[in-house]
């Protein structure tokens, strides 16, 4: 993952402050900003990879500011920070023009994956391609097919969503209320371990009698597929 | 306030005034016509009786001449009696009778009058009568009439009756007035008392009754039935409040425990990591209780109605059967799904996505029947419309809820015994229970026999 240049917009300093440093620390550029307009002046020179915006901020609130930079055609991937409820604020946030949502209190590592996918998506504006491959791993999209070494898996449809959006972003950390919120196109907290399971009956189908895994459980945060080779 | 004042400040008492005033109206209006009836009567009786006499006196006139009707008349007016008589001449001259005067004009005017006049027997008093004035011929007038003392008597004693009667009418009115209001005001002062010790913190004290069975008894019953309820919601937000000490404080400090263990000697980089993580996890606990808790109460202030969408109940069905469906077959649980879509309704489909994922992660943890029962451990989802509403139905074979206690495990909090230990927060129940309000629908829990079967029957909101 090449560095990413990411701007905060949060009047909590103390947050900015740690989010800059977890930012950093995870080998990115992260600029803050304790106000809306100042987010705002920063945010329209366009140089962000993606815009972390608290919904609630003292002289331009974070919905406004979106709707401002939308205007101008400003489509820096942003994601909304909210210490709000998210039955509502969710819809009204993405309707805004945001791209991602986070309700507060967060885990860092659900953010910087949640960020590290935002800028995937504003890099990788060409088409995307019709064949993943990971490895000896390849995923088919239209002939809706996998195969690991030249060997066809059977996959179930859901499956085959799970694998493709892993794929998709190989090498990047994917968290359960991503994988539930793009493959189930949910956006609740699962209380059980039911992504759990459904990635490790995935991880059996694909790792199952090879030498190298490539699914592989980051701990703390998600999972990621990545050929270990590498 | 005196007890008089409030006495009369009761509405039993100016009740009882304003039917008094009515009442004595009413009865005054009927007196009024049965004196004026008790008149017609008397008028119409001396009517016929002058007639009959001027009749009598007419035909002895035609037969015997002026000479015998004088003397006729002379011997009927020396009779002691009410009875008048007059007989003039044309210009007015008395020829016989016991009339000495009457008013100007009066025998000018044929035809019943009733008139002032004179009696002859040397009292100069002013009398009232009824008479009759007839023309004979030759030009002759006779007068026949009777005094009218005895009707004005009458109507005297009449009016002292009516007003006596009146008099005690209102006497014993308002004394009665008084009684009532009295009997009222100490039920209600009784009432108000008891109110004032609830009031000040005694919430077990309920209002008095007679045991009559009258209004102020419905009255208290109702309002009886009001401190029971407002008791019982006491009751649960102190279980509650008591649940959310438990259920925070609890993890609070097994946070804190983790930390001072962590703090207190010396550990290896890999000990500590593993404090912290647990730390980690305690805290995303807490935090998953909180979310949930907001989460239930902003939907039931109504918020949502932003997420409120039309979209396929059955196609959520199937979505929630496969999310849950690994984890079930882990737990050798079968889960079984019964959905035939479309079930197209409007509502928000993330929220009731949620509250049926909720209701299956109960069935699949709670719902196994007990160890040695030989029952197949299978979890039924089944979605299905029925008339304007849709019907959501969770129903497993594990040990059920017992009826008395079906309302309460929809309390935040409330976990049953046995299921305290297994991991979980007690706020599924609630949140489904949320859901289902929101959406002006029910969360109904029955026996499924063996087992439980939870419904999250919703409207389906949609013109067909």
């Amino acid at each position: 993952m090449q560095a990413m240049k990411i701007l905060i917009i949060e009047d909590d300093r103390e947050a900015a402050a740690y989010l800059v440093k977890a930012f950093r620390e995870a080998g990115h550029l992260a600029d803050h900003a304790a106000d809306g307009l100042e987010g705002y002046g920063l945010a329209s020179e366009g140089l962000y990879d993606v815009l972390i915006v608290d919904r609630m901020l003292p002289r331009l609130d974070g919905l406004s500011l979106i709707g401002g930079l939308r205007e101008q055609k400003i489509e820096t991937p942003v994601l909304i920070l909210s210490a709000l409820g998210q039955v509502d604020d969710r819809v009204k946030g993405l309707r805004a023009g945001g791209d991602d949502y986070l309700a507060k209190p967060y885990a860092f590592s659900e953010l910087l994956a949640r960020v590290e996918v935002l800028a995937r998506r504003r890099g990788g504006a060409s088409a995307e391609p019709t064949v993943y491959r990971v490895g000896d791993l390849e995923l088919d999209r239209l002939g809706h097919c996998v195969t690991r070494a030249g060997k066809e898996i059977v996959m179930q449809p859901r499956e085959f969503r799970l694998l493709e959006y892993l794929m998709k972003h190989a090498g990047q950390v994917v968290t359960r209320t991503m994988l539930l919120e793009n493959v189930w196109d949910y956006h609740f907290d699962p209380q059980t371990n039911v992504i759990d399971v459904h990635v490790s009956r995935l991880r059996a189908k694909i790792d199952k009698g090879h030498a190298a895994p490539l699914l592989h459980t980051v701990r703390g945060a998600g999972y990621m597929i990545r050929d270990g080779a590498r | 306030m005196t007890a008089l004042g409030k006495l009369f400040r009761t509405t039993v008492f100016k009740l009882s005034l304003v039917y008094l005033v009515i009442f004595a109206i009413g009865a005054g209006l009927v007196l009024m016509r049965v004196g004026m009836h008790v008149k017609e009567l008397f008028d119409d009786q001396i009517d016929q009786t002058v007639d009959a006499e001027i009749q009598g006196l007419a035909e002895q006139y035609r037969q015997g001449g002026i000479r015998r009707l004088v003397a006729s008349v002379e011997r009927r007016a020396n009779q002691p009696g009410s009875s008048l008589y007059l007989v003039t001449t044309f210009a007015g001259e008395r020829i016989a009778g016991n009339v000495a005067q009457l008013p100007l004009g009066v025998l000018e005017r044929p035809g019943l009058i009733e008139t002032r006049y004179a009696r002859m027997d040397g009292v100069v008093a002013e009398h009232r009568a009824l008479a009759r004035i007839f023309l004979l011929q030759g030009g002759f007038r006779l007068l026949v009439g009777r005094d009218l003392e005895d009707r004005e008597t009458l109507r005297g004693v009449m009016l002292r009756a009516m007003l006596t009667s009146l008099g005690w009418l209102v006497l014993i009115g308002t004394a009665g007035g008084i009684f009532v209001a009295m009997r009222v005001l100490r039920r209600v002062d009784a009432m108000s008392a008891s109110a004032q010790t609830i009031m000040s913190g005694d919430l077990s004290r309920r209002l008095p009754q007679s045991g009559s069975g009258d209004e102020l008894d419905r009255l208290a019953s109702s309002l009886n039935a009001m401190l029971e309820r407002i008791g019982e919601l006491m009751k649960g937000m102190q279980e509650v409040s008591d649940n959310i000490a438990h259920d925070l404080k609890t993890p609070l400090t097994r946070l804190r425990n983790g930390v001072e263990e962590a703090l207190r000697h010396e550990r290896s980089p890999a000990e500590y990591r593993a404090s912290l993580d647990k730390v980690v996890e305690e805290a995303d606990g807490l935090i998953r209780v909180f979310n949930a808790l907001l989460m239930i109460a902003r939907l039931e202030s109504g918020a949502g109605q932003e997420t409120m969408q039309d979209f396929d109940l059955a196609e959520v069905a199937r979505d929630v059967a496969e999310l849950y469906d690994a984890v079930a077959e882990e737990k050798g649980v079968t889960l079984t799904l019964d959905a035939d879509g479309p079930l197209m309704m409007r509502g928000g489909r993330e929220l009731i996505g949620q509250a049926l994922a909720n209701l299956v992660d109960n069935a699949i943890k709670y719902g196994a029947p007990e160890d040695g029962a030989d029952r197949e451990k299978i979890v039924k989802i089944m979605a299905q419309r029925r008339g304007a509403r849709m019907e959501l139905t969770v129903a497993d074979h594990g040990p059920g809820v017992p009826a008395q206690d079906r309302a309460r495990v929809l309390e935040r909090f409330v976990r049953l015994e046995g299921s305290r230990s297994a991991p979980g927060s007690g706020l599924g129940l609630s949140l489904a229970m949320a859901v289902a309000r929101l959406h002006q629908g029910a969360l109904r829990l029955e026996d499924n026999e063996p087992g439980l079967r939870i419904t999250l029957d919703l409207p389906a909101g949609r013109r067909p």
